[in-house]
């Protein structure tokens, strides 16, 4: 044995002469900051703008990060299913209908693939969508305000994961159920799942001119799990692809139960004929409860409606609606390339990728070359709608980009590494490590006509021992990859917030010119808006009793508030009168049970402050506002519940 | 872990003599060198006292698994072996390899047949973790190579594509399994 061991160093020695002799010989081969310009490569110097956004979901924190590329400078954290402390998201009283739901007030969720709208097939940088897993959800993002401006709920759905993936005009935000569920939910055994549970795939509409998102239409498909799933593009458009898993509709161990098929499928969804079935009557209308939350901008306060019904395509009633393209082992990604004539499912079970062809598979269809059917669903044959295979390029496939220049970009959770293969040829032509199991990948305008393919963004799970350890929870990570080359470049890695789970990228020149600066005073809306110092009062109905408060450099008018009872019920509606760019101020007062305000020049929010205590008790500015920000502060008289002092509110008086 | 260290040391030592013909007048310390290269980095290389053994430790550790392991650092396959997996190892002892032909396993080990010494040491890899008598509810398993192997039951023995399970460990990402036969692909 040792003789063994002695004859295998020496190959290693051997081998490793080689390879590490030719890597010096390649100057991108190299790694390290030392034998690179990784450096100067994502330096961006202090006062100078990154040329890419990135919004990196939150995964678990139910957030949205917004990151400068290359530097990974951190911008902003944005809050959609959390609540915020920091903004008073969902605890002040405007923002706490964004998070209501059929199931009440959610404040949380696990949010996991931003998608930016489209126009024409390329990004335009006005809104990013994002999915709720848990409760599901779709909410959108004002790329103006970079606030979350809208949430709907998704009825029929359950582990909202195939979702939001945006068409090619943003005609629809497409979400598909990750598990099956009875529809209409009902009290039956578990044991019954076959043939009684459904999968929703929803169209939800965004109109063109305001963005404003309505479920038109679900489609009822069998009790599979939808994993993932991207929009057709060009020749492909008016199509969508959904990877299915547990095609054997197992519910208990999944691990075991829903790996038996050798395949699952990727299900094409044909949504133009959707359209013309609904059109045509062709649905059914049946009784839904989900919430449609809506803030506006103008009143700076959200409203919550629940819709009572949605419409229903059945697939088997509706023949060229949906085929099966078989797709060997639970396929996870599932990515259209920007030509629109590949469609990549990447089997996490599978050591292979395979690559779907929309050509072919178009001409299966119209040869009505049918291999059997699932549910009324025909099933098309492996081997008339294969495009390729990308043999044994490593290990647990996950996710796959492009980069427009006929490369794609493919992550291997189990092997921790980014590949990256030739469309055509199948040809792996690059690998390199990532630090470490990565999941998703991002490439700028990725999932569009048009990605900018000049840097990818690779997004870990486990980082062990990559930055300074912080206890047994440490940070998960983004990391950048220079693929301008023929080989992939290491440029820089980043802590990111909650899980990175996806990301969506865009050129920063497409958003920077509409970012809002400030929110307009005379344009406010606002029930209890104050917008000017004589506007300011105190007014008691019964025991609430509701404060029209402003502030302005450096105080709050007003400042001093008597009459208030133990008992009472006090809104602090308070409008910032600044219309200053990068002006906000902050207010809190003592014993109020919710956080902060932070509230922007021009706009109204408010809290609610129970007072428990007789006394006289500050309030005051959170946010260093200006060189007078420890003066400004108020006081409010709390007396007894049977005292019969007065209401009265001053500024300035003695 | 004292031959990751000796093939640390012989990394350290390659990069230095080719780095000596291309930049004669510079010698970078060989320490940070190592630090940099490919090989030695990734996730088997974090030195960790407190986590239960992945199934790398565990092979490490084995005095019966040694060719295994120089088989694993061989093809290269030790990042992906300490992965969240999990992963279910299927591991001959060094009595297994010694049961193949005159010839093979030194043939295996040579640098030009390290694709084809990783497509068999994934074919021993199961994307998983199951304890031996659950192993009893399978008929077969996809294996890491895009392969299948059968599971057989005669008795209380349970035989992995016709090597029997000698006696299991568990680790911190998945499972060991000691197998008395190497399992080969069909391809």
């Amino acid at each position: 044995m040792k003789k063994l061991l002695n004859l295998f160093f020496y190959l290693i020695a051997t081998a490793l002469l080689v390879t590490s002799c030719a890597n010096t010989d390649s100057k991108s081969e190299r790694s390290g900051a030392l034998n690179s310009s990784a450096a100067e490569k994502v330096y961006v110097a202090p006062g100078e703008h990154d040329e890419f956004y990135a919004f990196i979901s939150g995964g678990f924190s139910g957030q949205l990060s917004v990151y400068g590329l290359p530097s990974g400078r951190l911008f902003k954290v944005i809050p959609v299913f959390s609540q915020d402390p920091e903004k008073a998201w969902g605890y002040n009283e405007e923002t706490k209908p964004m998070l209501n739901t059929s199931h009440g007030f959610i404040p949380w969720d696990d949010a996991h693939h931003p998608d930016i709208s489209q126009t024409a097939g390329e990004i335009d940088g006005r809104y990013v969508f994002i999915n709720a897993n848990n409760t599901p959800r779709i909410a959108k993002i004002d790329l103006s305000t970079f606030e979350t401006t809208e949430i709907i709920e998704l009825p029929n759905s359950a582990g909202n994961h195939s979702s939001s993936f945006v068409t090619e005009n943003s005609e629809y935000v497409v979400a598909g159920t990750r598990f099956s569920v009875p529809v209409p939910q009902q009290d039956i055994s578990i044991k019954e799942y076959k043939g009684n549970f459904k999968g929703a795939l929803s169209f939800i509409s965004v109109a063109p001119e305001d963005g404003r998102m309505d479920l038109e239409f679900q489609i009822l498909m069998p009790g599979f799990n939808y994993d993932l799933s991207h929009p057709g593009r060009g020749k492909s458009h008016g199509w969508f692809f959904f990877t299915t898993y547990n095609t054997e509709e197992a519910s208990t161990l999944m691990e075991v139960n829903s790996s038996q098929n050798d395949k699952d499928f990727i299900a094409a969804v044909n949504w133009k004929k959707a359209e013309e079935y609904i059109k045509a009557g062709k649905y059914r209308t049946v009784p839904a409860n989900y919430a449609h939350n809506v803030y506006d901008e103008h009143t700076h306060t959200a409203t919550s409606t629940m819709k009572k019904e949605v419409k229903i395509l059945d697939p088997a009633e509706c023949p060229g609606l949906v085929y099966f393209l078989p797709t060997p082992k639970s396929p996870h990604g599932c990515d259209v390339d920007p030509s629109g004539e590949y469609i990549v499912g990447n089997g996490k079970l599978s050591a292979n990728l395979t690559v779907h062809s929309f050509t072919k598979m178009m001409s299966a269809i119209e040869n009505n070359k049918i291999d059997g059917e699932a549910y009324g669903i025909p099933i098309l044959k492996f081997e008339d709608v294969l495009a390729g295979i990308v043999e044994q390029p490593g290990l647990g496939p996950l996710h796959t980009e492009f980069d427009g220049k006929g490369n794609a970009y493919t992550t291997f959770f189990i092997s921790s590494e980014v590949v990256k293969w030739k469309l055509d040829t199948w040809e792996v032509i690059d690998r390199k490590p990532t630090y470490y199991s990565v999941g998703h990948i991002m490439i700028p305008g990725g999932n569009s006509a048009k990605p900018f393919g000049k840097y990818a963004l690779a997004m870990n799970k486990i980082t062990k021992d990559r930055y300074l350890p912080t206890g047994p929870e440490v940070t998960q990570s983004a990391q950048l990859y220079d693929i301008t080359g023929e080989k992939m470049e290491l440029l820089l890695d980043f802590p990111t917030i909650g899980e990175p789970h996806y990301a969506a990228g865009c050129p920063a020149d497409l958003i920077k010119p509409r970012s809002k600066k400030i929110f307009k005073l005379e344009e406010n809306q606002h029930k209890y808006a104050a917008k000017s110092e004589a506007d300011t009062k105190v007014v008691r109905e019964g025991n609430e009793v509701h404060i029209y408060m402003t502030m302005i450099r450096s105080h709050f008018s007003p400042d001093n508030i008597e009459g208030i009872k133990v008992g009472d019920k006090v809104y602090f509606h308070v409008t910032n009168l600044e219309q200053d760019y990068d002006v906000p101020h902050g207010v809190s007062m003592i014993g109020a049970n919710t956080s902060e305000l932070l509230i922007m020049p021009g706009q109204t929010e408010t809290f609610v402050w129970y007072p428990k205590q007789v006394g006289v008790w500050p309030f005051y500015c959170t946010d260093f506002c200006s060189a007078l920000h420890q003066e400004m502060q108020g006081y409010v008289r709390v007396s007894p519940k049977d005292s019969d002092i007065a209401l009265s509110w001053s500024l300035g008086e003695d | 872990m004292k031959s990751i260290l000796f093939i640390c040391a012989l990394v350290a030592f390659t990069f230095i003599g080719c780095k000596g013909e291309h930049q004669p007048q510079e010698t970078p310390a060989p320490n940070k060198e190592v630090k940099e290269s490919q090989n030695a980095k990734g996730q088997a290389f974090i030195e960790d006292d407190e986590a239960t053994p992945n199934v790398l430790n565990i092979a490490i550790g084995s005095k019966d698994h040694t060719t295994l392991v120089a088989a694993v650092q061989a093809a290269e396959l030790e990042n992906a072996l300490v992965n969240a997996g999990p992963l279910m190892v299927f591991a001959p002892t060094n009595e297994a390899f010694n049961a193949l032909p005159e010839g093979t396993v030194e043939t295996l080990l040579k640098p030009e047949n390290k694709e084809k010494l990783a497509y068999i040491l994934k074919h021993h890899v199961t994307p998983g973790n199951y304890s031996k008598d659950f192993l009893k509810k399978f008929k077969k398993l996809g294996q890491a190579n895009n392969e299948y192997v059968s599971v057989e039951v005669k008795g209380d023995d349970v035989y992995i594509g016709g090597a029997k399970i000698l006696g299991s460990v568990k680790a911190g990402n998945g499972i060991v399994h000691v197998v008395d036969k190497v399992i080969l692909p069909t391809n």
